[in-house]
């Protein structure tokens, strides 16, 4: 039987909020503390401990929920949800299951030039649960990630290829960056997937049996073990077989899905809504006050960048993926007053060293103050492009003055009286080239420069050089 | 022997203050009162004789510092599901008898600020869950005006405590009636704040949206008293209201002229022993005499009380008592897996009525039932809510009988649990509704065991009670009627 069969995919994401402490008491949220130190009585669930909702982490969910074009529930609540796991210390996760703070909304994606809308279902606030270890001679259990909140952002099933999947969450990432509602280090688990996916005949009404693959912690792990799965179901149900509802695990080494367990028997989380909590009630004035806060988004900005600061629609893309060096662009520029220059730099050296030394700019020692100095300097012509290059790597690395590290590195151009001479010097010395250049060879310019900058020890600007000898020898 | 332990809390004050004795001295008294009773009433699961002391030796150094905190030096037992850091909290429960509280209660951090001494943990029905104290993992506490039938429950300790004068005074819960009954079957005063007066934080949780902290003492005042320094909004509690704590002793002093009280016959339940049913008229009369005015009001939906309450009740039980698994405290017991290591340790920990409500409760939320059972017992909690709103737009305060019955022999009801739930019927009705209600003693039954009346107010007129409460006590000598154990004066 041949039949073309299409995959619909939908993508629980679970975005862990970047507050100060956890979400119904004050333990602190910070990553990488010995186990258990961030607990107290609530996190641990001890008798006749109770929740305190943080309001921080409201605001974050609503701020989220305003950037991703969703509806604003003014009055939402909070559910348990009963299940049985020791990384749960409660064994009822506190959820929202009928009323979550944000509903619908979307994220635009763009592949292989193709625009399309992921539209959001909803987003609700939960705690997180701590970590379970498995050793030799038993488990052990962390609760310091237990209570951390946590936004758990549905998709519809809009999403129809691996590729989709992956645009959408780098999207959502970069939305989520720029609201600075979560520290999205997917090394940190900031952003877990689980991601359902079936297969169903091109223009079937109705979905194919969905499975589900759990706790994905990278963008591509999730394109992979999607393209994975989709194969896997179209083989199955092309081969005469049925997909069985059921959860799955992605073996990254092996490449493969595997099954965990079936869920035929649907789990009954027995939802009702948490008697420990107040219903939460937002006015529209303070929904209006947190949409006056809101940061710039990504595409708003490189507009801006195109239109304002005349940037071409390229450098602008590039400049905005990542909030922190589009903030830092920005800061460059007002002092520099340069934006080109500046993009430039950012563009060519700062992306050249963060990949080379795989680091994020916050881990460099540059700043807008030290990039706008060499900025200037090369502005100045004080410095030509091989110095500029060499006073960044010092301030990527180490940071300083570029003027002064200029004069320590010997990297100020020699002034035009120096150079002159050197000029007549080469004219006088090198007569075949400087004819060939007259008769029309443009390329035995580029020699005679070189030998100006040998005779100069590199401490010309070669453009300058090029440009004066042009003018000497009466070529263009 | 002294006879310390006989004062209110009241009147220890006044000695601690005047000088006349020493905390030390009272915690001396209530130790030897203890030993002298405790043997045959079990109202203690324990007391840690030495921590008490110690903590009266601080209170004592305190007002020879000019201290003069309003509870100074007064000892307080509290109910064996309030957290008190130190002390052990096992909630009754065999589960929870390795786990001592790192954390102090909101209330008992209030009433250590006052100078309580915090001292002795009181038996209940495992927590909370009982109207007999016959479900104790420790075995049952007895009646002091006779050991052969119950102290009520679920504060059964409690009750029996400060009715035989082993305690001056005891912190107990309410969820479905579990101070004011076990206080009407001992002859004491029984206050069930109104939801959201004292802070729940640190009082382990059996059904959250009723339970409160209250007290059972000696003396309506004294329960004033005790109010004034536990009330107030929490910001550990998101369920405790932020409004203002009036002063419950000048309420107290008013008198009834005036007041409108509502005595509805719907709390009259078929098969109510005529004793109490006559004992609580006549203290309705003698409200009368005293200027109240009596009015009948309607209450046509408390007959639906008990089955919503037991539904609401053991649905959100079901989920408060899930913690309990062995993982992070408690008395484990190993399994192959997680899942065994937990349903091995609750297996193991849990008692019989404790189980059957966790069943029950899960059994509601189940997906297909919640509809029937939880969403409309929900319902009819609005119902009642709005019968008790009907009849406090015509008075001041409600009266009614505690419970259908005196205290009833041990093991008499143990066997039918509809029966033991049914004798909840009178107090119930206050906790689904959020209200605020007061135990009294207002007589006994042919067979002299005590009968209370219950007052109940409306939420946060915690005064209104006091009001009736101590104008009714100051006119009649019920309260000052004790038992005979241990060799009472």
């Amino acid at each position: 039987m041949k039949q073309d069969l299409v995959p619909t995919v939908g993508l629980e994401t679970h975005v862990q909020l970047n507050t100060q402490s956890k979400i119904w008491c004050a333990c602190s949220t910070a990553f990488g503390c010995p186990p258990n130190t961030n607990v107290c009585p609530v996190c641990l669930g001890y008798p006749g401990a109770l929740p305190v909702l943080n309001e921080e982490a409201i605001r974050k969910t609503v701020i989220s929920g305003l950037l991703l074009e969703c509806e604003i529930n003014l009055r939402s609540k909070h559910d348990r949800k009963s299940y049985f796991y020791p990384d749960m210390p409660k064994n009822y996760q506190i959820t929202q299951f009928d009323q979550p703070l944000c509903l619908g909304g979307g994220v635009d994606i763009e592949v292989d030039g193709v625009k399309k809308r992921i539209r959001l279902n909803r987003i609700h606030l939960e705690e997180d649960v701590g970590k379970n270890t498995h050793y030799d001679h038993g488990s052990g259990v962390d609760y310091n990630r237990a209570g951390t909140p946590l936004m758990e952002i549905v998709t519809e099933p809009d999403i129809a290829s691996p590729e989709e999947a992956f645009a959408y969450l780098v999207a959502l990432k970069q939305i989520l960056s720029y609201g600075d509602v979560s520290g999205c280090n997917l090394e940190q688990g900031n952003m877990r997937c689980d991601v359902n996916s079936s297969v169903a005949p091109r223009g079937s009404d109705t979905l194919g049996v969905k499975t589900e693959i759990k706790n994905m912690n990278t963008f591509k792990g999730v394109r992979d073990a999607l393209a994975h799965e989709i194969k896997r179901q179209i083989r199955e149900v092309k081969g005469g077989g049925v997909i069985r509802q059921e959860t799955r695990r992605w073996d990254d080494l092996a490449g493969q899905t595997a099954s965990m367990r079936a869920k035929e028997y649907a789990h009954d989380y027995r939802y009702f809504p948490d008697p420990d909590l107040m219903p939460i009630v937002l006015t529209t004035e303070q929904v209006d006050a947190i949409r006056a806060s809101l940061p710039e988004l990504p595409a708003a900005r490189r507009a801006r960048y195109v239109s304002d600061l005349g940037l071409p629609e390229y450098d602008a893309g590039v400049l905005v993926a990542d909030k922190a060096v589009a903030d830092f662009f920005e800061a460059t520029v007002d002092i520099s007053g340069d934006a080109k220059t500046c993009s430039n730099f950012i563009m060519g050296e700062l992306m050249r060293l963060l990949n080379e030394r795989e680091v994020e700019l916050v881990d460099t020692k540059l700043t807008p103050e030290s990039l706008a100095g060499l900025v200037m300097l090369s502005n100045a012509k004080k410095v030509n492009n091989q110095g500029a290059k060499a006073i960044f790597e010092k301030i990527f690395d180490q940071g300083g003055d570029p003027e002064a590290i200029a004069q320590v590195e010997d990297l100020v151009v020699e002034a035009e009286d120096v150079i002159a001479p050197l000029i007549e010097q080469v004219i006088q010395e090198h007569s075949g080239p400087v004819a060939d250049f007259k008769s029309g060879k443009a390329a035995a310019l580029q020699f005679l420069v070189g030998q100006v900058m040998r005779l100069s020890r590199g401490k010309a600007n070669p453009q300058a050089v090029s440009e004066e000898l042009a003018r000497k020898l009466g070529g263009k | 022997m002294s006879d310390l332990h006989l004062l209110t809390v009241t009147e220890l004050v006044a000695r601690l203050t005047s000088g006349a004795c020493s905390s030390v001295d009272a915690v001396q008294a209530l130790i030897a009162r203890k030993q002298a009773t405790d043997g045959e009433l079990h109202a203690y699961i324990s007391l840690d004789e030495a921590d008490a002391l110690a903590q009266a030796q601080v209170a004592d150094a305190r007002r020879a510092g000019g201290d003069s905190a309003p509870l100074l030096g007064v000892p307080v037992g509290v109910k064996d599901l309030i957290n008190v850091k130190g002390q052990p909290c096992s909630c009754g429960s065999k589960l929870l008898r390795p786990y001592t509280s790192p954390y102090d209660a909101t209330a008992v951090a209030r009433l250590r600020e006052a100078g309580a001494v915090l001292c002795g943990r009181l038996n209940m029905d495992e927590f909370g869950m009982g109207s007999s104290n016959e479900n104790s993992s420790y075995g049952p506490a007895y009646n002091p005006w006779d050991t052969a039938r119950v102290p009520g429950g679920s504060s059964g300790g409690s009750a029996a405590a400060v009715a035989a004068e082993s305690a001056f005074v005891c912190l107990g819960s309410d969820t479905g009636g579990s101070i004011r009954q076990p206080a009407s079957f001992c002859g004491c005063v029984g206050l069930k704040p109104s939801y959201g007066r004292i802070s729940r934080f640190g009082l382990t949780a059996y059904a959250s949206s009723l339970d409160q902290i209250g007290s059972l003492s000696k003396s309506v005042a004294d329960a004033a008293t005790m109010l004034q320094v536990m009330a107030g909004w929490d910001e550990r509690d998101s369920t405790s209201l932020d409004l203002e704590v009036p002063d419950y002793a000048a309420a107290m002093q008013q008198d009834l002229t005036g007041l409108k009280l509502g005595f509805p016959q719907a709390f009259f339940v078929e098969g109510i022993d005529p004793d109490v049913a006559d004992a609580v008229n006549a203290a309705v009369e003698h409200c009368r005499e005293l200027g109240a005015e009596i009015i009948d009001v309607q209450m046509p939906h408390i007959k639906y009380a008990v089955a919503a309450y037991y539904v609401v009740a053991t649905a959100e039980a079901s989920t408060n008592l899930a913690r309990f698994d062995g993982v992070r405290y408690g008395d484990r017991r190993e399994g192959g897996n997680p899942e065994q290591l937990a349903s091995c340790t609750r297996a193991a920990g849990f008692g019989m009525e404790v189980k059957r409500r966790i069943i029950l409760g899960t059994y509601v939320l189940s997906s297909g039932y919640y509809d029937a059972y939880y969403l409309r017992a929900q319902k009819v909690r609005s119902l009642i809510r709005k019968d008790f709103e009907q009849a406090f737009a015509q008075c001041d305060a409600i009266l009614s009988p505690v419970a259908p019955t005196a205290a009833y022999p041990q093991g008499a009801k143990l066997a039918d649990p509809l029966q033991m739930y049914l004798g909840d019927i009178c107090t119930v009705p206050v906790n689904l509704a959020g209200l605020c209600g007061l135990s009294v003693p207002c007589g006994f039954t042919s067979e002299d065991m005590p009968v209370g009346l219950q007052i109940i107010g409306p939420a946060m007129g915690e005064e209104m009670l006091f009001r009736v409460g101590h104008q009714y006590e100051q006119a009649t000598d019920w309260h000052t009627r004790r038992p005979g154990i241990g060799g009472a004066a």
